[in-house]
């Protein structure tokens, strides 16, 4: 779960990190009035949940309440690669010396939270790393001894940062540490952190992913997740206990599993070409007939479908047992768009009766995964 | 032989009297595993399946000399339940509880490294030696013996694969699913090396996906060390960059851990690639 920039900072704000002292508008009413509170200039910044805003035009500088007033006007409800302006952020304008990249994430391939940091702050760190990878220093963090004050200071040396910022850098790299841990985040990051006219350390942005695992001990934060960024359908199967993701093919996917969904979105697209899939979807082990149908829904309401694949594997799950479960999904959601099933796995058979035996015209049974892949994609094109 | 887990093994399942708990040991004692005991706090001196129930693992081991746990607790008790079967000093863990915390699997992972324990898993259907013994979800009519030797990130594509191996009239050692979350305790090259070190397994199909360097390590380690022939399939081809697929470990981040890469690197290591799993019991021929 990502939070966005201004939720970022308040949790920042909470473990003693300097943030600036802004506030959320979702009117440029109130952008100009926040804009007149904070006094002098401010920066108005897009709230959405994905990078490059600065770019697409959705920060802006503003030097008085009225130019906020016409700023915010612009930057709310400006589409930023899909993503709807809702919220922008007042914050007040610092001037800036320096710049300097701070990250804390989960480094996989060792199992440790791992510091990052960089001289070349402002820019995205992917980029620092496709570019200039030896301005990336890094330091892992034991689990079980935390980050220690010297890995902080290793940081600093390695970046030319002038000793007397030291103690603060490490006292904001101690207090980032803390916020990662205690967010259970899985990226916690400011970018940049600055010194500032007053030579000062200051968090200018700041970004967080919280762990979706995490979410049952993180109330707080799960509160705060901001729905209406995401789409309808994606929310609603999180409350189905679904996953779900939309693409933009043309064939809905229902499958138990997640490397089994992977393949049947993979099997679509060797076979379709210019017709691929139309989404993930795992529907989980049991597959009962509500799930079933929670999922039919969704991929319904999706007006891209032109056709739909099951494909489902019988272990645990029954084929019988599903195959109840997509008939009596489909009373409660008709469809007379093609469908075509493939059942395999523990009564595979019993469930290729039991929809037979409904005797609907739009469904067709495939054997094997490559054979319901070209039948779905042979129904896409006829569609 | 085989690897990890055969007719010997003594299995305790931490989550024994849960629902799920008792179904799938009793599948696994149908299919011949030998099945000792569990633990469930709170619930010692029950009975299920006509084997005792601890309060501990500890208790568990005592009396039944266990050397395999099954782990099969919820996500927010789960590490837990790895700290307390490492103490316990058993050598096998499998662990098939999803959705544990990653920050909980960090302490696990520094832990277990300094234990003398093996962690399969989280987030994975267990493993099964064909013929012998299974811990875990795969079901039991999809093995039989034989002398393939599978390594899987996923669960259904799996059992999936290792059905159409046994169609084809091919039969497996052991059958191991890693898991797909970001830290596992046991990887690829860990597998891989315990098949090529086992002489009955004679080739071995990898399963991979999107997401991390895991398939990267195994292309490297099957370059330098495989004497065995390796067929490999990478699901998430078609998966954008950026978004989890299902699994919490399956996400292409900043252009790293694409399909497309770890193809290359397992063809270039001289894997035979299957772009269609049901292709894979043909390259083994």
């Amino acid at each position: 779960m990502n939070l966005h920039e201004y939720q970022t900072k308040q949790r920042f704000a909470q473990f003693g990190i300097p943030v600036a002292n802004g506030k959320v508008a979702t009117t440029p009413e109130e952008a100009a009035e926040i804009a007149a509170e904070l006094g002098g200039s401010v920066v108005v910044k897009a709230q959405v949940l994905t990078g490059g805003r600065g770019k697409a035009g959705g920060v802006k500088l503003a030097n008085s309440p009225e130019e906020a007033r016409t700023t915010a006007d612009k930057i709310i409800g400006m589409n930023i690669k899909g993503h709807i302006v809702q919220k922008v952020l007042i914050d007040p304008a610092s001037s800036i010396q320096t710049e300097i990249y701070l990250g804390i994430t989960n480094d996989r391939t060792v199992g440790k939270a791992l510091l990052m940091a960089s001289s070349e702050g402002g820019v995205e760190i992917e980029q620092v790393a496709h570019d200039n990878p030896d301005a990336i220093i890094r330091e892992w963090i034991s689990p079980s001894l935390g980050l220690r004050d010297y890995q902080a200071r290793n940081v600093a040396n390695d970046m030319n940062l002038p000793r007397e910022h030291w103690n603060a850098f490490t006292k904001i790299t101690q207090n980032l540490y803390r916020c990662y841990l205690e967010s259970d985040a899985i990226l916690a990051e400011i970018n940049p952190l600055i010194i500032n006219g007053d030579n000062q350390l200051f968090a200018l942005d700041g970004k967080m992913v919280i762990d979706d695992n995490a979410l049952y001990r993180q109330q707080v934060l799960a509160e705060v997740r901001d729905v209406s960024s995401e789409p309808r359908m994606q929310v609603e199967a999180r409350e189905a206990g679904l996953t779900y993701v939309k693409l933009d093919g043309q064939i809905g996917c229902m499958v138990n599993g997640a490397g089994l969904a992977m393949t049947t979105m993979d099997m679509i697209k060797l076979y379709g070409g210019d017709i691929g899939p139309a989404n993930f979807l795992d529907i989980g082990g049991g597959a009962q007939a509500d799930r079933v149908a929670a999922a039919l829904r969704i991929i319904l309401s999706d007006p891209d479908v032109k056709a739909i694949l099951f494909n489902i594997f019988g272990g645990i799950t029954r084929g019988d047992e599903v195959a109840r479960g997509i008939l009596q999904a489909l009373d409660e959601v008709p469809t007379t768009l093609p469908m075509v099933i493939r059942l395999a796995g523990t009564n595979a058979d019993e469930g290729r009766a039991i929809i037979d035996s409904a005797n609907l015209p739009n469904i067709q049974s495939a054997a094997t995964l490559t054979q319901g892949a070209q039948k779905a994609v042979a129904a896409a094109r006829g569609a | 032989m085989a690897i990890l887990l055969d007719s010997t093994s003594r299995v305790l399942v931490q989550g024994f009297t849960g629902r799920e708990g008792k179904f799938h040991s009793q599948k696994m004692m149908e299919y011949g595993t030998t099945v000792v005991g569990g633990v469930t706090p709170g619930k010692g001196g029950e009975w299920v399946h006509g084997k005792p129930v601890f309060d501990t693992v500890k208790a568990c081991v005592d009396a039944t000399d266990a050397n395999v746990s099954m782990i099969l607790v919820p996500a927010p008790f789960a590490a837990d339940a790895i700290f307390e079967a490492i103490d316990a000093g058993i050598p096998l863990i499998v662990c098939l509880t999803e959705g544990i915390p990653i920050n909980d699997m960090a302490k696990v992972y520094e832990y277990l490294k300094n234990s003398s324990s093996r962690l399969i898993g989280p987030n994975c259907p267990g493993l099964l030696t064909a013929g012998q013994a299974k811990v875990g979800f795969m079901p039991n009519y999809i093995a039989q013996p034989g002398n393939i030797g599978v390594v899987s990130k996923s669960g259904t594509l799996t059992y999936e694969t290792v059905a159409a191996i046994t169609a084809a009239g091919f039969g497996q050692t052991t059958c191991v699913g890693i898991g797909g979350d970001p830290i596992i305790g046991t990887s690829f090259v860990d597998v891989l090396q315990l098949f090529e070190d086992d002489p009955q397994t004679e080739k071995v199909v990898l399963m991979g996906e999107i997401g991390g360097r895991a398939e990267i390590d195994a292309a490297e380690y099957i370059k330098a060390h495989m004497t065995k022939p390796v067929v490999a399939f990478i699901a998430g081809r078609s998966a954008p960059e950026g978004t989890r697929m299902g699994h919490a470990g399956a996400i292409v981040e900043g252009g790293q851990g694409t399909a497309q890469q770890k193809i290359d690197a397992l063809r270039e290591a001289g894997a035979r690639i299957a772009d269609n799993p049901e292709h894979i019991p043909d390259l083994l021929r």
